[in-house]
């Protein structure tokens, strides 16, 4: 049963990958795309790694994946053009993708890991407690160095999206809500008396 | 006081060539000119005082490398004494006199600044000099044999707006190459032989090269004669011998000065110093010195049948100094050394005298160098007329026969033709008595044809020839009065007896008694002899010049190779047989003055007609003569035209044509080819980038697979 | 133990605190206000740090299960990425005011990236090293597009993402190889596992990868061709940056994986490296002589210089170590003296990159030409500067190492490369009058910058400051 599961979803992901790239819709390629992710968030069950296979779910085809579909149908890129000027490339990118694939046929042939390697891998899938609380002292503990740094990134991240898109436009009206708050309806209109014929 | 002497004229030359914009130039020229009277003055003092033992003062750590071991260290000794006070006397007179010659020069222009340099280039030479004579070794000699070569060069190209004086400064320099090729390989082969470089190292291994053998040139050879022959072959450069003599003539494209300075009095004697100080070596080299003799004796010989016909009147006298260091080899060559450094000792005063007369007559003339146009000068520049008198008379041996009262060339140059019979040379004696009535005859010539007779040449030039100014006069008169009592003074230390010569040199000697044996009188020359070695009698020789002392001391030389200035080695009987030749032979250079005197009054005076008459008659042997025997025709065509022919095969085809074409071709054709391939690479396009990221990642994987990394 | 471990790492943790606190302070301040400020207190800061680091560091401290490594190397590493970077960001401040470019997150970012790189230094994990990797990229990829208004400068930012998301994807499956070979992705583990016998063909090709993805990072050629697009569009303080911190950084890293990981089995990286230096040296050479952009020909200076460093990483002694430190010291010392002279190119107060517009200026400026003519002959490798004795000494290394042939490759890339620096001396003293000179008003950091950078050109032949002992103190730590 699982080893059919396996395969089925190794195909499935394999697949999606596969149109992917070469659909000529990029919607379509979008949705390949999540396909390929959800495969992949099924290989991840059977390794018994839920947490991280729900992740993969809500975070790569929740967020991320629902983002693309919303840049591509709003950037409206003409991939055809795109594509056939890859098309001109074609041949020697598949010459040099069979030459590599030929090598790591022969690499993944001979494939032996170091004497020591079995030593050194940590036990995959903890027994004594469920996997997200694993992964929690895991992250927290042994790799707390590089949990932080990849919050540093992310910070980076932020700050970067932010400099390079944020603008502050002064032809605009804002809603300034403190403002609006604060306002005082006694001073929200002012009566003045007009005499007629003169204005004010 | 031995380091100031040498280093006064090197802070002189630093001070007036670099120094002089913020010095002045007047105040520049003095200071290079006193520090060279300091240097001089502490040169007399040092020869006065010297004892005779030689003494080595170091400057510095000089050279360690392997076996090559070397100190900048002065060698004080009578040879270096000598040369002190020729060098710094004659150096120190010239720069007074260049403040008069070098006021107003033609060459050039107004507001030009040129006598700093002048100085400067005159005190560098006179330091690079000084250096040569108060070697301790043969590389510090080196040094200063190039230094001055260097100088030289300078100096003979001072006018560089002239292409003769370029060219001639070229020949000097290349012509210098070729001799000083030999001094290097005779300094590599004694450093071979000995493994060290320092002159007491290598005068004490002579008695042990003259039995080594050396593979040269594809023979055997005496290791000692192949040594002597390369280092003549370096004098023979410096010193304008024959074969390599062309540059001397030439050189006379330098200011006056310089060629009293350099071309007269100290550089070209340096090869003969250079054969003294070798002489421990070049008495095991009899095949050398052999040479040296028969060379020294032709070149006395050319160089005077050249000087007969010249009408320039630096030439004239450049090639009278030519057969006067002929003279002085010869007397090397027959082992009597001490006689060639008298002859240098006395010729640097009158040749440094003629030069500066003549220096004068050209200064007075506005520059006009060709007797043809002189006559009558006598009345006009009188104190010039009377300095060239007396040097006149000095170069050509006026001097009471049989006696030691003479002018300084008559004592020397005598000494050096009863040396040259007396050491067996018959062919050096006949050479240098003819070469001595010749000398007598050009001289002669050059005084009639320069101060009598009519005025030729350009009339305004004659009414506007004066007489120079005090500070050309002053070392005109000092060197007369060297020309003068040069030879009578120091004759005894020079050419008198044995234990004279031996005593003034430092030499032991040791007294053979009547049965033959000998005692050695101990190891150092100063206290065998009672008898003050200079300045004292002239009576002490006063049966004439030559009888041996019939006294009841006998000495002989005993010293052993690098005892003393000199070494002369107990077999050298020459100083006691010159003494004893005949009477005929001590007459025949006078008789010889005597027969070109009256040859050239005959020609100029009392038959002026007669010179063209005899260059009608003798016109191949006229031109042969006016052309130097054709030595430069010669070289031109074997040495010169095929050097050149060879120097444009080389650039055109080698240079130009095979290594520039590469460089050209790889700089303009194939390196612009890459450019502009690197060029298109970058497209811009990101997908060419990350496709050439790829590709090079496939190259690398694809590489390591097939050569399995390491294995 | 989490204390000590915190101690270790604490210049890295006041660095990125500081970052944190002053994003929060200028954001709820004047924002792009406090901008000048900023740029000096990171610039103080990180030269405080650079001090601390350099004068309290002893010995070699291991942190966070030996993912994080604080040694000697890192120590000089840390120190040359901090000052060049201090120094880079006070040459900056007058240029990017003028342009409207100084916000108060640029000097930020590159406190971040200066995290990144120190992470990146003291990696002893496959893990860590990524992670200061990106760390620092990201912070490049934003300040390179900092420009945002200019076609040119967003293109720079997008090409150097594009393609370091590239060289990342290679690193990470290099990295994911070498992971699936020894089970571990310590240093110290790898390298055991490698200890047993000969590399296997996987572990090669992870290797490969590896060292793929981190030629990117120093622009080994064939990984180069971003270098002279994002070196021309990025504003050129920018630019002046990219050439001299991040290039320390990734050769630091570049040397320690190689010896910390893969120490063992020097001969199968070495062959690798010396293609990428013969590569490197030429292409930089070649390349250069058809560039008339200032900046487009520092990139491939720098490429061809990065080259020359490769050797003494090829070398895989002690002594190549020592030198490429050395070497990659004195480069940056040259390309800030450089690149502050290129900030100095300005007509009417608009940037110049033109070479062409040097002409006679060593007539105008005989000061500023004089130093730019030191500088160009160092970075040529013209002996007495400098410059001379970093070549020498990769060249040494490299003989040591038998690459003698690397060596003379060297030899004649650097006389080919000499020409274009030379044309820039050429244009200074010969060239014709040009129609607009450049103009001779300069801020006085930039003059001291130039200066200076020039001044330590000569003087640095007979005075290291001490940075020789450093760099051979370093190296020893790495090579063992």
């Amino acid at each position: 049963m699982s080893v059919f599961a396996f395969y089925l979803f190794a195909i499935s992901a394999i697949t999606g990958g596969l149109f992917t790239v070469i659909s000529r819709q990029p919607v379509h390629s979008v949705l390949w795309l999540i396909l390929s992710f959800i495969s992949s968030a099924g290989l991840f069950v059977l390794l018994g790694a839920e947490f991280v296979a729900m992740l993969l779910i809500i975070v790569y085809v929740g967020a991320v994946a629902v983002l693309f579909l919303f840049v591509v149908m709003m950037l409206d890129v003409d991939f055809a053009e795109l594509k056939a000027e890859m098309a001109r490339y074609m041949p020697l990118a598949l010459l040099i993708g069979l030459v590599i694939l030929m090598q790591f046929v022969m690499a993944f042939g001979a494939w032996e890991s170091a004497p020591g390697a079995a030593d050194h891998l940590a036990q995959p899938v903890p027994t004594d407690r469920h996997n997200t609380e694993a992964l929690g002292v895991i992250l927290y503990d042994q790799y707390f160095l590089l949990f932080q740094l990849a919050g540093l990134i992310l910070l980076v991240a932020m700050i970067g999206a932010i400099v390079l898109t944020l603008r502050h436009r002064t032809d605009i009206k804002r809603q300034d809500i403190v403002a609006q708050m604060m306002r005082d309806p006694a001073k929200a209109m002012e009566l003045k008396d007009v005499k007629p014929g003169q204005g004010l | 006081m031995e380091t100031t002497i040498l280093f006064a004229p090197l802070v002189g030359a630093i001070l007036c060539g670099f120094g002089w914009k913020f010095l002045g130039e007047k105040a520049a020229m003095w200071t290079a000119t006193g520090l060279l009277f300091l240097s001089c003055l502490l040169s007399w003092i040092v020869f006065f005082t010297f004892d005779g033992v030689t003494q080595q003062i170091e400057i510095l750590r000089w050279i360690e490398s392997g076996a090559l071991s070397t100190d900048w260290a002065i060698r004080l000794d009578r040879m270096t004494a000598i040369m002190l006070i020729v060098v710094t006397t004659v150096s120190a007179l010239v720069h007074l006199y260049s403040f008069g010659y070098m006021e107003h020069d033609p060459q050039w222009r107004e507001g030009e600044s040129y006598k700093p340099r002048f100085f400067a280039y005159l005190s560098f030479f006179t330091f690079a000099m000084l250096m040569l004579v108060t070697a301790d070794n043969l590389v510090q000699m080196f040094f200063g044999w190039e230094g001055v070569g260097v100088a030289s060069y300078l100096l003979i190209g001072f006018y560089y707006r002239k292409p003769s004086a370029n060219a001639a400064a070229m020949k000097a320099f290349i012509v210098n190459r070729v001799g000083d090729f030999g001094f290097a390989l005779g300094i590599f082969a004694l450093f071979f032989l000995v493994d060290s470089i320092n002159f007491d190292d290598i005068f004490a291994a002579a008695p042990t090269l003259a039995e080594t053998q050396l593979t040269f040139l594809w023979a055997e050879w005496s290791a000692i004669e192949v040594v002597c022959v390369l280092l003549f072959i370096g004098a023979m450069g410096k010193s304008a011998q024959l074969i390599l003599h062309t540059w001397l003539p030439d050189a006379m494209e330098g200011p006056t000065p310089v060629s009293a300075l350099i071309h007269a009095a100290t550089m070209v004697t340096a090869g003969v110093f250079l054969v003294c100080r070798m002489s421990p070596l070049m008495e095991f080299a009899p095949g050398a010195t052999g040479f040296i003799t028969v060379l020294g004796a032709t070149t006395a010989f050319f160089a005077a049948t050249v000087g007969l016909v010249q009408t320039d009147i630096k030439r004239v006298i450049a090639y009278s100094t030519c057969s006067q260091l002929g003279y002085m080899f010869v007397a090397a060559g027959v082992g009597m050394y001490s006689a060639a450094m008298f002859h240098l000792f006395t010729h640097a005063f009158f040749k440094a005298l003629l030069f500066l007369g003549a220096g004068s007559v050209i200064h007075a003339m506005h520059h006009e160098q060709d007797m043809m146009n002189y006559g009558n000068l006598r009345k006009k520049i009188p104190y010039t007329f009377a300095a060239m008198m007396i040097g006149t008379l000095a170069i050509t041996g006026v001097g009471i026969p049989l006696t030691t009262f003479g002018f300084a060339g008559f004592l020397s140059k005598d000494a050096i033709i009863e040396s040259a019979y007396a050491g067996g040379s018959s062919y050096g004696f006949w050479l240098l008595v003819v070469a001595a009535a010749m000398t007598s005859f050009y001289s002669w010539r050059l005084i009639l044809l320069t101060f009598y007779g009519e005025e030729r040449g350009d009339k305004h030039t004659h009414e506007h020839a004066h007489e120079s100014p005090m500070t050309m006069l002053v070392p005109l008169g000092v060197l007369s009065a060297g020309a003068v009592f040069a030879g009578m003074i120091w004759y005894n230390s020079f050419f008198g007896h044995t234990d004279q010569v031996a005593k003034f040199y430092g030499i032991p000697v040791a007294e053979t008694a009547a049965d033959g044996h000998s005692t050695s009188h101990g190891a150092s020359g100063s206290d065998t002899v009672s008898s003050d070695g200079h300045g004292d009698d002239a009576g002490y020789a006063d049966d004439g010049h030559g009888e041996p002392s019939s006294g009841e001391h006998h000495y002989v030389f005993a010293g052993e190779p690098g005892e003393g200035a000199l070494y002369m080695a107990p077999d050298n009987t020459v100083l006691d047989d010159a003494h004893a030749a005949p009477k005929w032979v001590k007459l025949s250079p006078f008789i010889a003055m005597v027969l070109g005197l009256i040859v050239a009054l005959w020609f100029y005076v009392w038959n002026p007609a007669m010179p063209g008459r005899m260059v009608e008659n003798f016109n191949p042997l006229y031109r042969f003569l006016k052309n130097k025997w054709y030595f430069d025709e010669i070289y031109d065509a074997i040495f010169v035209k095929s050097a050149l022919r060879l120097g444009r095969l080389l650039w055109k085809r080698g240079d130009g044509n095979t290594i520039d074409g590469f460089l050209n071709g790889m700089a303009m054709g194939v390196v612009p080819f890459f450019t502009r391939l690197a060029g298109k690479a970058q497209s811009g396009y990101i997908f060419t980038y990350a496709f050439w990221m790829v590709l090079g990642l496939a190259a690398l994987v694809t590489w390591m697979s097939i050569g399995g990394g390491a294995h | 133990m989490i204390q000590a471990d915190l101690t270790v790492i604490l210049p890295e943790i006041v660095l990125a605190v500081y970052a944190m606190v002053a994003l929060l302070g200028a954001v709820y301040t004047t924002k792009d206000g406090v901008a000048p400020l900023l740029v000096w207190t990171t610039s103080g800061l990180m030269a405080v740090l650079a001090i601390w680091i350099a004068t309290s560091g002893n010995g070699t401290n291991v942190a966070f299960n030996g993912m994080f490594v604080d040694d000697g190397f890192a120590r000089f590493a840390k120190v040359a990425i901090l000052l060049s970077a201090a120094a880079v960001l006070v040459m900056s401040q007058d240029y990017m005011n003028r342009r409207g470019l100084l916000r108060f997150e640029y000097p930020l970012l590159v406190a971040l990236a200066a995290v990144g790189m120190m992470m990146m230094v003291s990696a002893g994990d496959l893990m860590a090293l990524y992670m200061g990797l990106e760390l620092q990229s990201l912070a490049l990829y934003v300040v390179a597009a900092l420009r945002r208004d200019s076609v040119k400068s967003t293109e720079a930012g997008l090409k150097y993402f594009v393609l370091g998301a590239l060289s990342s994807g290679l690193l990470l499956y290099g990295a994911s190889l070498v992971y699936g070979f020894s089970g571990t992705t310590l240093f110290s583990g790898i390298i055991q596992t490698a200890k047993h016998g000969e590399l296997s063909v996987g572990m090669l090709f992870g290797l490969i990868f590896l060292i793929s993805g981190l030629a990117f990072k120093v622009s080994a050629v064939p990984f180069h061709m971003w270098t002279p697009d994002v070196y021309e569009g990025s504003p050129t303080p920018i630019t002046a940056f990219f050439a001299t911190a991040p290039k320390v950084a990734a050769m630091a890293l570049f040397a320690r994986l190689m010896h910390d990981a893969f120490g063992a089995a020097v001969k199968d990286w070495q062959q690798v490296i010396v293609l990428l230096s013969v590569l490197s040296m030429f292409l930089g050479a070649i390349a250069a002589i058809g560039q008339r952009d200032i900046k487009r020909l520092m990139a491939f200076s720098s490429i061809a210089h990065m080259g020359y460093a490769l050797i003494g990483l090829a070398a895989g002694t002690e002594l190549g170590v020592k030198s490429m430190l050395m070497y990659l010291a004195i480069y940056v010392t040259m390309n800030v003296g450089t690149f502050a002279f290129i900030l100095m190119m300005e007509r009417d107060g608009q940037p110049v990159t033109d070479i062409e517009a040097l002409r006679q200026y060593g007539r105008r400026e005989p000061g500023k030409a004089l130093a730019v003519l030191i500088l160009m002959f160092s970075l040529a490798g013209v002996p007495p500067m400098l410059g001379f004795f970093a070549k020498y000494g990769v060249w040494q290394a490299g003989v040591q190492a038998d690459l003698t042939g690397l060596v003379i490759a060297s030899a004649v890339a650097s006389v080919i490369g000499a020409f274009y620096y030379l044309r820039i001396v050429f244009y200074m003293y010969f060239g014709e009058e040009p129609e607009e000179a450049l103009d001779t008003h300069s801020s006085p950091i930039l003059w001291a910058a130039l200066m200076g950078s020039a001044a330590l050109m000569l003087v640095g032949v007979v005075y290291q400051f001490g940075i020789e002992g450093a760099a051979a103190a370093a190296a020893a730590t790495l090579v063992n």
